[in-house]
């Protein structure tokens, strides 16, 4: 991967930046400890693009490691696309590429080398729509940890109960754990695809509007989860909800058109934007 | 395990669970999905590789046979009399025996694409949900029968009753009755699908049609027809296809005897009914009649080629409106 | 479907209304008449197709009928028609579907799986598509022609008069080279007619699995094939299942590619290996029926109502898997 010119933008351009080393996650029981232990996902001159269509434009964004960040801004304005180059997920899209700086505890995530397998590990993915398999609850969340390691029956259990228990959803389902999964309600589903994310021990939480296909109540357990969870993962989340990006985030950037506008400590971006748009959209008075 | 007091706490002991146990190895799963990459490409390479060794083999064959005295590519392309078994001059011209496929899909076409239309629209505009209920399975037991059934059906049903009822001049064998059988065959093909077409069509269609104060006649055939009609253009030339490369109702009902003509009552012979002739007899595997029936099938496969693309493009433009 | 027609220098002053209403009216009546008519159309010629089905269905039985018994399925063909039966038939049509089955199957997912989660998006793949499109479309006698040439003959690699033989010709482990007109030669055979029916049929099973299910493994570091394997296959294998079972039924009717392949017509033994000879119950039909003795024709009829009872089978045990798949699925 080539690195572009230094990009202009309002983010922190005087951090120096890292040179991208490709070894990360290497093999072993625990993930190499971050480098930086307030950044865990940093863009730079980053560009992206759907065959013709330019979807990020010189983007830099600096995520901090175990905060909520939320990615706000209109519709198309390229928050969903920039959250699935974090975990390569636009690589099954075709004619979806990317260049510039886009790194991970300092790993160069566009190394087309790469094994995103690993990288999906550390990184986790939650769906706009809840995306249960068609298997048991168990078996949707020991789904991932058998793809990985060889656990014990004992271990095995213990992870699936602790991840039901992290996302807030044992209690409702420890009784019926061999029924499918697909007999759970939205919300509990949503939840069950974040224990599932959980289960496999990520560092980071991808959150693609995790609650828009969700009613108020399972909207506010979920958003209750996240603030929970914010000690143990690093959280991005795509929101159009501005109160939720307002409630769940500590960090909060806002995306338009293909590039970031602004991004500061969420409670700033909110009361006090350094920019006219930003200060548009965070209104209400267009998007 | 003690359970775990809170969300945070399970996270932390979900984490660390996670860890445990023996990782798979890397190497391992790399490799496997590459060889199953590998053997699953193998399979479809085989699709690409069976098309080529028709091919080869057609010509190849249809090569050898042109190569013999007997034989020029000229005859065989403009004669008129084919005939590769009787008396001393043997003749090799094609197309007595295009003539006999052509008269056969005709009156197969003439009866089955008419009425597969309307059969589809019935189905699709028409028929009440408990109707449909019972015309579908009908029309799917129709096509799964084999059609060695419907050569037995034309022998034995309808050349009695074209014989009997219509015409003293129909033959034990004749045009019309195979054509007749073949239509049956092809009809459920054009019906069902015809109406995959017609049910394609979106419903803001026929909703305007009838807020304009359509009938429902006006609405099937002056709409819904025209705007699948390349889906059903296409459904047409499969069934065609099919038909031409019919082999068993031809070969027990059509006869075989190769000659240009348009009588339907006059027994005719096909270009598979020729190529069964030749493989259920024992010419020698070197001589001219066997290898004809390479070159004949050569003529076959260029024609249904021909066909099956030119239906593939009226379904591209077919799924490019309304997909 | 109207043009408005555009007056090239002055615009009308008249209301579109009155334009309308200055028209003579089409009669109601005569548009009404027309609807029931075309109506009547559509009934006469679906009554034709059920009705053909019927007479069909009706002859077959009754000719057929009567010389239906076990005794039938457990005889050999005779050229006396009191005394013949179909067990070789019966018991070939058994062996080449099986063969078919085992074959066609395996090759015909893995192309679908190659094509919808493998294949990258390129001339190739396109190339491989379009030609399972055409294959499709060409004549099951074509294929025997394939058939006769690549396995019968084996490319005319081994010598035919005097064949490699590899085990006991009386067992089951037993191989020839070539393969000569067997078993292995017919269900192959069958296995490229049926084949591009398999593989479309599992395509379309697969582009059913909605992207989201796969989007969701992969997302928790599941390989393509980890994927393919754990969450796309199990859900469209109701699909596939349903598709290969009407691929069998088009195998078990085809009579045209096998009888390229030089079987015998006279078959007077089951099949014991892959090499033996064998024939095919559409075969022997075709046999039965061209011939000019009506008793001949009973025993078409006869074999025929087999044949169906067969087909029907199979149709049957599609739907229970289908029933039994979603149930379990849910």
């Amino acid at each position: 991967m080539t690195t572009p010119p230094t990009p202009a933008s309002t983010a922190d351009a005087t951090h120096a930046r890292r040179p991208a080393i490709a070894p990360h996650g290497v093999a072993g029981a625990a993930p190499a400890p971050a480098g930086h232990p307030e950044l865990a996902v940093r863009a730079a001159g980053f560009n992206s693009w759907y065959g013709q269509f330019h979807a990020l434009k010189d983007l830099a964004l600096d995520i901090p490691a175990r905060k909520v960040t939320a990615l706000i801004g209109p519709s198309g304005c390229g928050k969903s696309t920039f959250l699935r180059w974090i975990n390569r997920m636009n690589d099954t899209i075709p004619g979806a590429r990317a260049e510039g700086t886009l790194t991970l505890d300092g790993g160069d995530l566009l190394d087309r080398g790469m094994d995103v397998v690993e990288l999906r590990r550390r990184v986790g993915m939650v769906f706009q729509k809840p995306n249960p398999f068609p298997k048991s609850i168990y078996d949707n969340v020991a789904f991932g940890p058998r793809l990985h390691r060889k656990h014990s029956r004992t271990d095995l259990d213990e992870l699936v109960e602790n991840s039901l228990r992290a996302a807030a959803l044992w209690n409702e389902v420890k009784d019926r754990l061999k029924s499918s999964a697909l007999g759970l309600s939205g919300g509990q589903q949503q939840r069950l695809c974040i224990a599932r994310a959980i289960a496999v021990g990520p560092e980071v939480l991808l959150m693609d509007e995790p609650c828009s296909a969700l009613d108020p109540r399972s909207t506010a357990s979920i958003e209750q989860l996240i603030r929970e969870l914010e000690t143990q993962y690093t959280i991005v989340i795509v929101t159009h909800n501005m109160q939720q990006a307002a409630r769940v985030s500590d960090v909060t950037a806002f995306f338009y058109e293909g590039r970031v506008v602004e991004v500061g400590d969420t409670d700033r971006i909110f009361t006090n934007p350094a920019n006219k748009q930003t200060e548009d959209y965070v209104s209400g008075r267009f998007g | 395990m003690p359970p775990a007091p809170d969300v945070v706490a399970a996270a932390r002991n979900a984490a660390a669970a996670s860890r445990r146990g023996t990782e798979r190895s890397r190497a391992v799963r790399a490799a496997t999905e590459r060889l199953v990459k590998r053997a699953l490409f193998g399979c479809a390479a085989l699709t690409v590789l069976s098309t080529f060794t028709i091919l080869t083999i057609l010509l190849w064959q249809s090569v050898g046979f042109f190569a013999m005295p007997e034989v020029s590519l000229g005859d065989f392309l403009t004669g008129t009399v084919w005939s590769p078994l009787l008396g001393d001059e043997k003749h090799f011209g094609i197309w007595p025996l295009v003539c006999g496929t052509l008269l056969v899909t005709a009156i197969a076409a003439a009866f089955a694409l008419p009425v597969g239309l309307i059969v589809a629209v019935y189905l699709s505009e028409y028929a009440p949900r408990r109707v449909r209920a019972v015309l579908k399975p009908v029309l799917e037991v129709l096509a799964g029968i084999p059609t060695v059934v419907y050569g037995f059906f034309a022998l034995e049903v309808i050349t009695p009753f074209l014989h009997g009822q219509v015409s003293e001049r129909f033959g034990t064998y004749n045009a019309a009755s195979a054509g007749i059988a073949v239509g049956i065959m092809i009809l459920p093909i054009v019906a069902s699908l015809s109406e995959d077409a017609l049910r394609a069509v979106p419903r803001s269609l026929r909703d305007a049609a009838y807020g304009l104060g359509g009938t429902k006649f006006d609405v099937s055939v002056k709409v819904v027809v025209p705007a699948a009609l390349s889906g059903i253009m296409a459904s047409w030339l499969l069934a065609i296809t099919r038909a031409i490369g019919e082999t068993m109702i031809v070969a027990l009902a059509a006869g075989g005897l190769a000659r240009m003509t348009a009588d339907p009552t006059a027994e005719v012979q096909t270009m598979t009914a020729y190529m069964v002739q030749i493989f259920l007899g024992d010419a020698p595997a070197t001589g001219v009649e066997y290898r004809s029936s390479y070159a004949v099938a050569t003529v076959l496969f260029a024609i249904t080629l021909a066909m099956t693309i030119a239906g593939d493009l009226f379904l591209r433009r077919f799924r490019e409106e309304y997909d | 479907m109207a043009q408005f027609a555009v007056p090239p220098t002055a615009p009308s002053h008249r209301r579109p209304a009155d334009i309308a209403a200055s028209a003579p009216p089409a009669s109601a009546l005569a548009r009404a008449l027309r609807n029931r008519l075309f109506l009547a159309v559509c009934l006469a010629c679906t009554a034709l197709a059920v009705l053909t089905l019927v007479v069909l269905l009706v002859t077959i039985w009754r000719e057929g009928s009567g010389s239906l018994s076990w005794d039938f399925l457990g005889r050999f063909a005779s050229r006396k028609a009191a005394d013949a039966g179909i067990k070789a038939p019966l018991w070939g049509s058994i062996w080449v579907c099986a063969v078919c089955a085992l074959t066609a199957l395996p090759i015909g997912v893995g192309t679908a799986l190659y094509l919808e989660e493998f294949a990258p998006k390129s001339r190739l793949t396109r190339f491989i598509s379009i030609n399972i499109s055409n294959l499709a479309g060409v004549p099951s006698i074509v294929y025997g022609i394939l058939g006769l040439t690549a396995f019968v003959r084996l490319f005319g690699m081994a010598n035919p008069d005097n064949p490699i033989e590899i085990g006991d010709p009386e067992s089951f482990l037993f191989l020839r080279l070539p393969f000569g007109s067997g078993v292995l030669s017919g269900g192959l055979t069958l296995m490229l007619v049926v084949l591009p029916i398999v593989i479309v049929s599992s395509r379309e099973a697969l582009r059913s699995v909605p992207r989201s299910l796969r989007a969701g493994s992969l997302a928790l570091g599941a390989t393509t094939w980890q994927t393919t394997w754990n969450i796309t296959l199990p859900a469209s294998v109701p699909m596939i299942m349903t598709g290969a079972i009407l691929a069998m039924s088009r195998a078990i009717g085809e009579a045209a590619p096998i009888l390229v392949l030089g079987v015998p017509l006279f078959s007077r033994a089951t099949p014991v290996n892959l090499m033996s000879d064998f024939t095919v119950l559409p075969l022997q039909i075709f046999n039965w029926a061209g011939r000019p003795q009506a008793e001949f024709h009973d025993l078409a009829a006869a074999a025929i109502i087999v044949l169906l009872a067969v087909l029907l089978t199979f149709n049957a045990v599609a739907v229970l898997i289908r029933q039994r798949l979603q149930s379990a699925a849910n």
